[in-house]
């Protein structure tokens, strides 16, 4: 029984680095579709990926030894936070061992060493994209804490596993606060991954990009990894929001009908929340970076509200 | 009340509550005039739907008319003229800068946790379903309250007494279970004079300091003629 549960916690591990390119790639093709252009094929991030593995990592002069280890800690941080956020099925040893708030933590850990990396050769480039980075996270962060709170506060538990557990049990209540968390943590989730608008991540030379400036300078296995880790930082948030606020279909046992048709549903669920990033896309402009503070003060306001309206409307007195 | 006490459509009733105060939120940080009229418009449908559950829900029927009375004044009547009128006045272009909007932003909050805390001895007392939404209709009369403080634009100000008003009725529909039909009526009434009223005084105000921001009228200096 351990064993297996434990199997299928890798097994879901594992999954994740396999699934985020195919995430990014379906976005991609349905943003293509729908300007009217052809687009890639969904596979051409894993074709970008293995070309990126293959080729020579060059390195300024100017690089320590930080720049040079940033992109493995980089990913590594991300994927354990992505590690602990059930994917397929709920029985999820790691969600014991590390809740939301580790989740959060890793993912600040990732962005330190992301921004630092940026600034470490010295370009202006990186230093610009560094500072922009810190001042977008630093906004979002506690929204993105108050979101997770309140969930916390309806399940009793920081554990996520518990919490889609709980929202399972409870399934024929309407919850006000639930509503405003998830609609505040979808903003926090497109300033944090980067997309339209707080930032464009189909561009490479703009002065108003953010995660592209700090990766300007990495070439060969550490862009690839680079990439990949915010390939996983996108899929993660899809299935935190997809599997917290939408549980229904995620297997809860370590048998593997329950895996499959768990695996089924959320590729089915994170298509659909795709789709939903795509057209967004397609409809927003970027916006200037000295509005993102007002696009992140409506997540903090979401999510306070989500906090304040499971006290005064859903406990009550 | 806690919420798995409550049947679905009480619980919808709870759910538009709170997207009730969300408005007021929007109302207050909008600064575009027609895309805050139009907010005002939807806190006015929503409250109407509250009332029309609470009808339903709690077996309540003249609320019904209420209700009706608040959808065709609220959401329809009053933000049409208002539109009208901000079309006329030629502001539908105009955007209004907002002091300190995420210092607002908290003084709200501060507003609807201060209203949770004074209505709590309230709900203390054993109330039908929609006792947990008091608190929310008192944030609500505070926050258009705290509008009427802080824009400067004068049609802001109105919109701002009108979701006072909504916020009003809430209480009214959460507390009591609605008002006699006679006193209803006669605020509907009200409101809609104030309406007239305010709709004439715009132009008065332009008229004497070519704008409607409020502010420029501390600036008014009356010249003393000299005998």
């Amino acid at each position: 029984m351990n064993a297996s549960l434990w199997a299928l916690t890798l097994l879901q591990v594992l999954l994740y680095a396999a699934l985020a390119p195919l995430l990014v790639g379906w976005v991609r093709k349905i943003k293509a579709l729908l300007q009217n252009r052809k687009g890639a094929s969904v596979w051409q991030p894993y074709r970008d990926l293995y070309k990126l593995f293959g080729k020579e990592a060059r390195m300024a002069h100017t690089a320590s030894i930080l720049f040079r280890a940033a992109p493995y800690i980089v990913f590594v941080a991300t994927w354990l936070a992505a590690s602990a956020i059930p994917l397929i099925a709920i029985p999820m040893p790691t969600s014991a061992i590390a809740d939301v708030i580790v989740i959060a933590g890793l993912l600040a850990l990732a962005r330190f060493f992301l921004a630092l990396a940026g600034m470490d050769v010295g370009t202006a480039f990186g230093g610009m994209g560094a500072s922009r980075e810190m001042f977008v996270s630093a906004l979002a962060e506690p929204a993105m804490l108050m979101a997770v709170f309140t969930l916390a506060m309806t399940a009793h538990s920081t554990n996520l596993a518990s919490v889609v557990e709980y929202q399972l049990v409870n399934d024929n209540i309407l919850r006000p606060s639930y509503m405003f968390a998830l609609a505040g943590l979808m903003l926090v989730a497109i300033a944090e991954t980067g997309r339209i608008p707080a930032d464009n991540p189909a561009t490479h030379l703009e002065l108003t990009m953010i995660h592209e400036a700090m990766i300007l300078e990495y070439s060969g296995r550490h862009l690839a990894l680079m990439e990949w880790a915010a390939q996983l930082k996108l899929l993660l948030y899809g299935v935190l929001l997809a599997n917290v606020f939408f549980p229904w279909g995620i297997g809860q046992g370590t048998g593997f009908a329950a895996a499959s048709i768990g695996l089924v549903v959320i590729v089915t669920k994170l298509a659909l929340l795709g789709v939903a990033l795509a057209v967004s896309e397609t409809v927003l402009a970027k916006m200037r970076v000295f509005r993102v503070p007002a696009f992140l003060n409506l997540a903090l306001l979401l999510a306070l509200l989500g906090l304040l309206s499971h006290v005064i409307l859903e406990v009550g007195a | 009340m806690s919420l798995d006490h409550l049947t679905l459509l009480q619980q919808f009733m709870v759910v538009l509550a709170a997207v009730v105060l969300f408005t007021s939120f929007v109302l207050l940080q909008q600064s575009r005039l027609v895309a805050a009229v139009h907010a005002f418009a939807w806190q006015g449908a929503l409250v109407a739907m509250v009332t029309a559950i609470v009808a339903v829900a709690g077996d309540q029927l003249h609320l019904f008319f209420s209700a009706a009375l608040t959808l065709g004044l609220k959401a329809l009547l009053i933000p049409w003229m208002l539109h009208r009128l901000v079309r006329r006045l030629e502001l539908d272009r105009h955007s209004e800068t907002l002091r300190h909007p995420a210092l607002v932003t908290m003084a709200a909050l501060a507003l609807v946790i201060f209203s949770y805390w004074a209505v709590a001895p309230i709900v203390q007392q054993e109330l039908i379903f929609t006792r947990n939404i008091v608190a929310v209709s008192l944030a609500v009369v505070l926050i258009g309250l705290l509008m009427m403080v802080i824009r400067t634009q004068a049609v802001a100000q109105v919109l701002g007494f009108m979701s006072m008003e909504n916020g009003l009725f809430l209480a009214a529909v959460s507390a009591t279970g609605g008002m006699p039909l006679v006193v209803e009526l006669g605020v509907a009434f009200d409101v809609l004079v104030a309406m007239v009223l305010f709709g004439v005084f715009f132009f008065q105000i332009r008229e004497s300091i070519d704008s409607l921001d409020v502010d420029r009228m501390n600036r008014l200096t009356e010249r003393v003629d000299e005998p």
